[in-house]
């Protein structure tokens, strides 16, 4: 049952690899990505469980770190288009 | 007692397959709620409701099934992770696309009043 579960987060990462791929806007990218990196995270445990080795989970941790630090860097990336720019209030037109 | 702990450990494996296999398939529905929904916001919401919800279950589901208690607390640390960042980051995408200036549908699927594109 546990590899129909892992089937079912590969097809989900196919179909949502179609709107990464063919969003309409800049934020549809963003955003298919960041989902897709959360059922990649999923798929990621499931897989150690599938093999006998939980040590998987280690990797999940760590895309899961990445996952969101990307998401964040390309945001303000694409509103500063610079990657110099403090992201609290103290300075001019922050967050 | 004794009899509790048997059965418990007897429904533990299918129990924890079964909440796995509910989270894979409620990331198949927001995937489909993505590709379908007319909308960048109503996207977001379809994708960061279930992507919170099936990380939980298939979080779950795996905790039952892990054979010792640090790949629990490994599983504990991925949850928490994804249950802080998960909104954040849709905060944040909501929030750049606010102040980017792409505006929302109003109005009547397939005949929208407004659009931004």
């Amino acid at each position: 049952m546990i590899g129909a579960a892992a089937i079912a987060l590969v097809v989900s990462i196919a179909l949502m690899l179609i709107r990464a791929l063919s969003g309409p806007t800049l934020y549809d990218r963003v955003l298919a990505v960041n989902s897709l990196g959360t059922k990649i995270i999923l798929l990621l445990g499931v897989i150690g469980f599938l093999t006998g080795r939980p040590d998987f989970l280690d990797i999940s941790i760590l895309y899961a770190l990445i996952n969101f630090v990307s998401t964040i860097a390309i945001l303000k990336f694409f509103r500063y288009r610079s990657f110099q720019v403090s992201l609290t209030r103290r300075g001019k037109g922050g967050a | 007692m004794e009899t509790v702990i048997g059965i418990w450990e007897s429904f533990r494996p299918a129990l924890g397959s079964a909440l796995v296999l509910i989270g894979a398939i409620l990331a198949i529905i927001g995937t489909v709620g993505v590709l379908r929904f007319p909308d960048f916001y109503t996207r977001l919401h379809a994708a960061s409701v279930t992507d919170t919800a099936a990380a939980t279950l298939a979080i779950a589901g795996m905790a039952l099934l892990a054979p010792s208690f640090a790949v629990v607390f490994k599983l504990a640390v991925v949850w928490l992770f994804l249950f802080l960042t998960g909104p954040t980051a849709s905060h944040a995408l909501a929030n750049a696309a606010h102040k980017a200036g792409l505006q929302p549908f109003i109005g009547r699927v397939g005949r929208p009043v407004g659009g931004s594109e």
